[in-house]
């Protein structure tokens, strides 16, 4: 073992470092001078791009933060994201795991009606889908966005909990109905619990694309106290146009949350990401 | 093609016990659990395109009946718009790139990245953290860079004594601009991808290798490439689908401009059909969105299957 361990060539060549060092700076820089640029005066952002501001006056961030916009459209973003996790995960993991589990005529046609959803982006009917809302009084509201996103993520969701349900064992599900448990309980009391792991990478990863969401909030919402973030940004940029300090602590403050809870939860993202798309 | 079995055995195998439509008890699973992923998902997703592609036999302004007949005119419409053919050619100018800049880039940050180490986990977090960040706010903060005015690149530009042109307001840099900017945003997606399909690889493969004194660029290209044909596949996939729906990023960077020269088919789709509340145009550019999408996602499962199959 130790012979091998030295023969071992090193890790990372220095070419390899250089280029990963590069793309770090690539990565990092726009971040970086959005987050400096808050605290610049509009002036300094030319001059000075790189260097540390010459004030950290947080006059900016204070002004935002009290303002009317920023915690409410933070809060619309959060309510419909949150319904949407919610909902999303009961539909689909329900769904799964009828198909799954129980055995029935249609089974297999369901699933593959279900997945038709993964050969066509959602925008691509985002106009009829439009008049649909209208007919029916949901634009303008939180809940027609909420059951417009479930449905958009019924045929991704299903597919991981689908691939989740079907490898537990079999016999947990077996000796319960020897039981004379019912289907509706067996879903409930077992395969729920054991599921937490795909439950999260699922909610997750709906979380973050209700939150990222820009095409459908955009279209449904008139009311500018239920804009989402991403609408209340854009309007803030649209109405400051050029004064970018003021953009840019807005900027910063709108995507400290979301990256903060990509730390936090990204290795439930990453599962999602590689076993949907590896599965799929 | 399982579901014509199926049917075609029901008749069979009615009489006998062991087959049923569903199993003992079922039933009130099956009613309260599958409903509601049908109901949406048809409302939603399936209704909306069947609509798209009726409106797009009509003239409608959303209001009112549809009786404005007009055949295949919304289509010739459509293909004939001047912007739409620019719409079509961004698209595909994102897809070569991808390949060609994008891939190469994630492939090679991945093989760098594969193994582990405190370092390693760090810079992976840091490279897939543009994917994370909502479209908008990505749009906005390369706006700030490309800002003619007050951005950074300007300000790079004075230091090394260039004088740089106001990007997103050229017809010429817009684009080369964006591109940059789904790179950005998008390598760190697809070097997941690749990183999971190398820790895939059994390690003794590369180990026996590497005993064999086989150089380290020949394991690259040699074993692991072609060992993750199918994360390639993929990321290739990804990359096309996500070039066809291109639409958060470019409403904060460019807005399809200057004059209508960034469009890609979903901002022209928004333009020209949603807010001018043309359903007619606008369903003829869902059909033909539809139409690329499923023949890129059919010869993807076509190719995948084929990939793993060798």
């Amino acid at each position: 073992m130790a012979a091998t361990s030295r023969k071992r060539q090193p890790v990372t060549t220095p070419i390899q470092w250089l280029t990963l060092l590069v793309v770090a700076l690539f990565v990092i820089v726009p971040f970086y001078t959005t987050a400096l640029g808050g605290f610049k005066e509009i002036g300094e952002l030319r001059v000075n791009p790189f260097g540390l501001p010459a004030s950290w006056d947080p006059i900016r961030f204070v002004e935002i933060m009290g303002g009317p916009r920023y915690f409410a459209s933070l809060w619309n973003s959060l309510l419909i994201a949150g319904g949407t996790v919610l909902l999303s995960t009961l539909v689909a993991s329900m769904t799964a795991f009828a198909l799954a589990h129980i055995k029935f005529f249609g089974s297999k046609f369901i699933l593959g009606y279900l997945m038709l959803g993964l050969l066509f982006p959602s925008a691509t009917g985002i106009l009829p889908l439009f008049i649909k809302m209208r007919d029916l009084g949901m634009l303008d509201s939180h809940w027609g966005i909420i059951t417009v996103q479930v449905a958009f993520s019924v045929s991704f969701s299903v597919l991981l909990f689908h691939n989740f349900f079907k490898e537990l064992p079999k016999e947990l599900i077996d000796a319960a109905r020897m039981d004379n448990c019912g289907y509706i309980k067996i879903f409930w009391y077992i395969t729920l619990p054991l599921s937490l792991p795909i439950i999260a990478t699922v909610g997750v990863f709906n979380f973050v694309g209700s939150w990222n969401s820009f095409l459908l909030p955009l279209i449904v919402l008139n009311s500018e106290d239920k804009y989402t973030w991403p609408l209340g940004i854009m309007q803030f940029k649209g109405q400051f146009g050029s004064d970018w300090p003021r953009i840019l602590a807005f900027l910063t403050l709108s995507i400290m949350p979301a990256i903060a809870f990509f730390l936090l939860a990204q290795r439930y993202i990453i599962s999602g990401l590689t076993g949907g798309a590896v599965k799929g | 093609m399982a579901s014509i079995a199926t049917g075609a055995d029901v008749g069979a195998v009615a009489g006998s016990r062991k087959r049923r439509l569903f199993e003992r008890n079922s039933l009130p699973a099956l009613l309260l659990f599958l409903p509601p992923a049908l109901i949406l998902f048809s409302l939603f997703v399936v209704l909306p395109m069947v609509d798209a592609a009726t409106f797009s036999f009509f003239d409608w302004n959303g209001y009112g009946p549809i009786t404005d007949f007009v055949g295949f005119e919304n289509y010739a419409d459509v293909l004939t718009h001047r912007n739409f053919g620019t719409a079509v050619r961004n698209s595909l100018i994102v897809v070569v790139v991808s390949l060609v800049v994008q891939l190469p880039l994630a492939m090679w940050c991945a093989i760098a990245l594969s193994e582990r180490g405190v370092h390693i986990n760090v810079l992976r977090t840091l490279f897939f953290l543009p994917f994370m960040l909502a479209e908008v706010a990505a749009g906005l903060i390369w706006n700030f860079v490309y800002d003619g005015n007050y951005g950074l690149l300007p300000a790079i530009g004075d230091a090394i004594g260039v004088d740089m042109p106001f990007v997103l307001g050229d017809k010429f840099w817009v684009i080369p601009a964006i591109m940059l900017v789904i790179t950005w945003k998008y390598f760190g997606f697809h070097m997941m991808i690749f990183i999971a399909g190398l820790q895939s690889i059994p390690s003794e493969v590369i180990e026996a290798a590497r005993l064999d004194g086989v150089k380290r660029w020949q394991i690259v290209r040699h074993i692991k490439i072609p060992m993750i044909r199918s994360a390639i596949v993929i990321s290739v996939f990804f990359a096309i689908t996500g070039a066809l729906q291109l639409f958060d990023l470019i409403i904060p960077l460019s807005n399809g401009g200057p004059s209508h020269s960034s469009h890609t088919i979903v901002t022209f789709l928004y333009q020209f059909g949603i807010l001018r509340m043309k359903l007619g145009f606008g369903g003829a550019i869902s059909v033909i969105l539809f139409i690329a999408c499923v023949i890129v996602a059919l010869a993807y499962r076509r190719i995948l299957f084929k990939v793993e199959q060798n």
